[in-house]
C-alpha cells in the first residue's frame, strides 16, 4: 500500500443516541480510490460525516488518524483546511453567497493564501465548462434554486477547486439522471489524476463507478464492514445485490 | 475573504467611538422652555414667521401627550437634553476652513475622500450646526441647489422652504414632531429643477458629539418635474453614559414624473433615542426610493412615510435593521395609496441577537381613489439566538376593492447545518455566521452605493464577532 492518508481503528458512531456504526476499520493511501456499497440505512454516510466532523454524530468508540495526526481533536474547519472534503447528498442554500465568493473564501482557507481574482475566475470558469455547468451559475447565489443534478455539479466544481488530499463523495449519483452522471464521473476522473490524493466513494448503486477507476471496494452492512475486495466485487453487487451479505452483519 | 479597496477602510466600533473635548462651544441650558426658544431662534436669525413657528411648536409640543406604545422612553428625559450646540465655526465651503478637531473627525469617517470619489455634494452637520456644505461647481450650474436651510431661508428660496416647511410633518403629528418644529437646527435643503437628473449622489453627514444633547436637524428636498436625484444621509455619535436624542424631520417633495432615492446609514451609538420622522409625497408619475439601513441606537422609531397622491405614483422601500444586546429598533414604512395605478413594494429584512429587539410595523392604506393600485411586501427576520427577540406588525387599511394588496413574513434561524457544511470547506465557524448574515443582508447591500455596502458588511462583521456561544 502507497503512503498512509486516512486510518480508521475500531469506529463506533451514534446519532441520535442511536448506535449506527459499530467498529469500523478503514486504511486509505495515497493515489487511491475506495468505494463503500451498502444497502440503505447501513451507516455509509454516517462513515463520510463522521470523517468530516458533523455535529449531527457523536464518534463513540475507536480513531481517525489523518495524515498521522488525530483527526476526532479537530473542528470541522481544521478537518478541511488539512485537505479533507466531502461533497454533500444535499448540500445547503446559502441565500445572498455567490457561489464565486464561497468557494474564493474556501480556497483561501485551504491555501491560506489570498486568492487572485483574475486566474481564479478564469480556473473556475474552466472547471465549470468541463461540469457542463452554464458560467452564470458562478453568479449565483450557493445552491438556491439549483436542480439536484446542478447542486451535485457545484459540489465536485468545489472538489476540483479545492483540490484536497482526501475526497469523500457521499451518494454524489443519487438522484442524477444518466447525463448528469456521466458528467459528475468526468469530474471524478479528472480529480483522480493528482495521484496525490485518495477518493472514498459512499454509494448504494454502482452507476457511477463504472467508468471509474476503483482499487478497493468495502461493503457496509448493518454497521459493519461485512466483506472488502477489488473492482470486481462492485459487478458482483450488481448482479447479485447485498442480499448475501446483510445475514453477516 | 477578499475585502473590497473602497475609502471605507476596515471599520472597528472606534471609527465611530471617539469623542472630542467640548471646546469653545455655545451651548443652550437643558431642558426646554420658552426663553431657550427664543434664543436659539435670536442665534439662528430666523425670519419672523420661523420664530413665531418654533413658538407654536412649543406650546403644541406641552399639550401632546408622549408616545403611549412602541419600544420604552422613559430613560429620556427632555430636562437634561441640551438641544442646541453651536460648534466654534460657521459654515464653510472649503474643508482647510473648518477647524482641525472638527475636520479630523469627518476625515476619520470617510466623508472628504467620499466626496472627492463619489458625490456631487456633500453636507457635514457637527452637534447643532452644519460646519461644512459644497456642491460641484457643474451640478450648481444646472440650477441645483444644496445648501443649509438658515441661509436659504433669507434667499430667493424663502417662500418656496415657507411654503414646504413642516407641511408633510406638522408638528401636530406627534411630540417628538412638535419638538423638532421648535428646536430644529441645521440640515440641509435642496432643490432640483424640472428635467435635471443629478447624475451621482448628494450626501449629508450628522455627527453628534456632545453628550445630553439632541440634534433636531431638518432635511428639505424638492425633486421638481421630471427631475431625478440620489440622496444619501448617514449618522454617528461617540457612546456616552447619558442619554442623547435625535429627533430630526426629512421632508420629501417629488413632482410630476420626477425621482429621488432616499438612501440611509444610521450608526448611532448605543446610548441614542433615535425619533426620526421621514415623509415623502409623491405626485403623478413620480417615483420614490427609500433604502435604509438601521444598526445603531438604543431605541428607535423610524418609519418612512409616502403619500402616493398622483396617477401612476410609485414607492420602493428596501430596509434592513440589527439590534443588538440593549437595543429595542422599532422600525418599518407606512405607505398610503390616494390615487389610481399608484404601486408599493416592501422588503424589510431584521436580525437581532444577544438580546436584540427587532420590530417591523407597517401600514398599509389604500383610499377609495387606489383603484387598481398595487402592494406587496416582504419581512424576513432572522433570529441569532433564544434570547432575542423579532416581531412583525404589518396593518393595512383598504377601502377600495379594486387594489392588490400581499403580505408574506418569514423568521428563521441560522441552520446548524448550513454551519456544518460552510465550515467543511474550511470557513471557520464566526465566519460561517458572518457569511450567512451578510447573506441574509444582501438584498439591501446592493441597492446601496458600494462604499456604503461595504460599510453595511462590515458593520455585520462587526456585530457578528464574538457572538459563539
Amino acid at each position: 500500500m502507497s503512503e498512509e492518508l486516512l486510518k480508521i481503528e475500531d469506529l463506533s458512531v451514534s446519532a441520535d443516541e442511536k448506535s449506527i456504526l459499530r467498529g469500523v476499520d478503514l486504511a486509505v493511501g495515497r493515489g487511491e480510490t475506495h468505494v463503500i456499497l451498502g444497502p440503505n440505512g447501513a451507516g455509509k454516510s454516517t462513515l463520510g460525516n463522521a470523517i468530516m466532523g458533523s455535529p449531527a454524530y457523536t464518534v463513540t468508540g475507536g480513531r481517525i488518524t489523518f495524515l498521522g495526526g488525530d483527526l476526532l481533536e479537530k473542528a470541522v474547519n481544521e478537518r478541511a483546511r488539512d485537505g479533507i472534503f466531502m461533497s454533500f447528498q444535499n448540500p445547503l442554500e446559502v441565500p445572498g453567497l455567490s457561489l464565486t465568493n464561497f468557494i474564493r473564501s474556501a480556497v483561501e482557507m485551504r491555501t491560506g493564501q489570498k486568492v487572485r481574482f483574475f486566474p481564479f475566475r478564469k480556473e473556475l470558469l474552466r472547471a465549470m465548462e468541463l461540469l457542463d455547468m452554464d458560467p452564470s451559475y458562478a453568479d449565483r447565489d450557493l445552491n438556491v434554486g439549483f436542480s439536484g443534478g446542478e447542486k451535485k455539479k457545484a459540489e465536485i466544481l468545489q472538489l476540483l477547486m479545492l483540490k484536497p488530499s482526501l475526497a469523500i463523495l457521499d451518494e454524489t449519483d443519487s438522484g442524477l439522471d444518466v447525463d448528469a452522471v456521466r458528467t459528475v464521473s468526468r469530474g471524478v476522473r479528472e480529480f483522480q489524476k493528482d495521484r496525490e490524493s485518495a477518493l472514498i466513494i459512499i454509494t448504494h448503486n454502482a452507476g457511477i463507478l463504472s467508468s471509474l477507476h476503483v482499487d478497493r471496494v468495502h461493503i457496509l452492512v448493518d454497521g459493519r464492514i461485512v466483506a472488502e475486495g477489488d473492482g470486481s466485487l462492485v459487478d458482483e453487487i450488481s448482479r447479485n445485490g447485498f442480499a448475501a451479505y446483510e445475514n453477516k452483519a | 475573504m477578499e475585502k473590497e479597496k473602497t475609502y471605507v477602510e476596515d471599520v472597528d466600533r472606534e471609527l465611530y467611538d471617539f469623542r472630542n473635548a467640548e471646546k469653545d462651544v455655545w451651548k443652550v441650558g437643558e431642558g426646554l422652555t420658552p426663553a431657550i426658544v427664543e434664543t436659539i431662534s435670536r442665534e439662528k436669525n430666523d425670519p419672523e414667521w420661523m420664530r413665531a413657528f418654533r413658538l407654536k411648536s412649543l406650546d403644541i409640543y406641552n399639550r401632546t401627550e408622549m408616545v403611549d406604545w412602541g419600544p420604552d422612553i422613559e430613560g429620556l428625559d427632555m430636562d437634561n437634553i441640551v438641544t442646541y450646540v453651536r460648534p466654534n465655526t460657521k459654515m464653510n465651503v472649503d474643508w482647510a476652513d473648518v477647524p482641525e478637531e472638527i475636520r479630523d473627525t469627518f476625515e476619520r469617517l470617510g466623508i472628504p475622500q467620499a466626496e472627492r470619489a463619489s458625490l456631487a455634494g456633500v453636507g457635514a452637520q457637527y452637534d447643532s450646526e452644519l460646519v461644512y456644505h459644497n456642491v460641484r461647481e457643474e451640478v450648481a450650474a444646472m440650477g441645483v441647489v444644496y445648501t443649509d436651510l438658515e441661509s436659504a431661508m433669507h434667499g430667493p428660496y424663502g417662500d418656496m422652504i415657507h411654503d414646504h416647511f413642516m407641511k408633510l410633518v406638522p408638528p401636530t403629528d406627534h411630540k417628538f414632531a412638535a419638538l423638532h418644529g421648535a428646536v430644529w437646527s441645521g440640515g440641509s435643503f435642496v432643490y432640483v429643477p424640472p428635467g435635471v437628473t443629478v447624475e451621482i449622489p448628494l450626501q449629508s453627514y450628522f455627527r453628534l458629539n456632545a453628550p445630553g444633547a439632541g440634534q433636531f436637524e431638518h432635511t428639505l428636498i424638492i425633486v421638481d418635474e421630471g427631475a431625478n436625484l440620489h440622496f444619501i444621509e448617514g449618522c454617528s455619535a461617540p457612546k456616552y453614559n447619558v442619554a442623547n436624542l435625535h429627533a430630526g424631520c426629512v421632508e420629501l417633495y417629488v413632482a410630476k414624473n420626477a425621482k429621488l432615492r432616499y438612501s440611509t446609514i444610521e450608526n448611532w451609538s448605543k446610548n441614542m433615542y433615535n425619533l426620526n420622522t421621514k415623509r415623502a409625497r409623491i405626485e403623478e408619475g413620480g417615483v420614490m426610493e427609500w433604502v435604509s439601513g438601521s444598526f445603531g441606537s438604543h431605541v428607535s422609531y423610524l418609519y418612512p412615510m409616502t403619500l402616493l397622491t398622483g396617477e401612476g405614483a410609485r414607492m420602493t422601500y428596501t430596509g434592513i435593521t440589527f439590534a443588538g444586546a440593549g437595543q429595542n429598533l422599532d422600525t418599518g414604512m407606512k405607505v398610503v395609496h390616494s390615487a389610481p395605478k399608484t404601486s408599493s413594494a416592501i422588503t424589510a429584512k431584521s436580525i437581532s441577537k444577544d438580546g436584540g429587539i427587532s420590530t417591523y410595523r407597517s401600514a398599509v392604506v389604500m383610499t377609495e381613489k387606489a383603484a387598481g393600485s398595487k402592494s406587496s411586501a416582504s419581512c424576513e427576520s432572522l433570529m441569532l439566538d433564544d434570547i432575542s427577540r423579532s416581531d412583525t406588525i404589518p396593518a393595512m387599511d383598504i377601502r377600495t376593492s379594486q387594489a392588490d394588496v400581499g403580505h408574506e413574513a418569514k423568521i428563521g434561524r441560522i441552520s446548524d447545518d448550513a454551519i456544518f457544511y460552510l465550515m467543511s470547506r474550511g470557513i471557520p465557524e464566526a465566519d460561517a455566521r458572518a457569511m450567512i448574515v451578510s447573506g441574509f443582508a444582501d438584498s439591501v447591500s446592493k441597492e446601496l452605493p458600494l462604499e456604503y455596502a461595504v460599510e453595511m458588511n462590515n458593520l455585520i462583521r462587526l456585530e457578528m464577532k464574538g457572538s459563539i456561544g
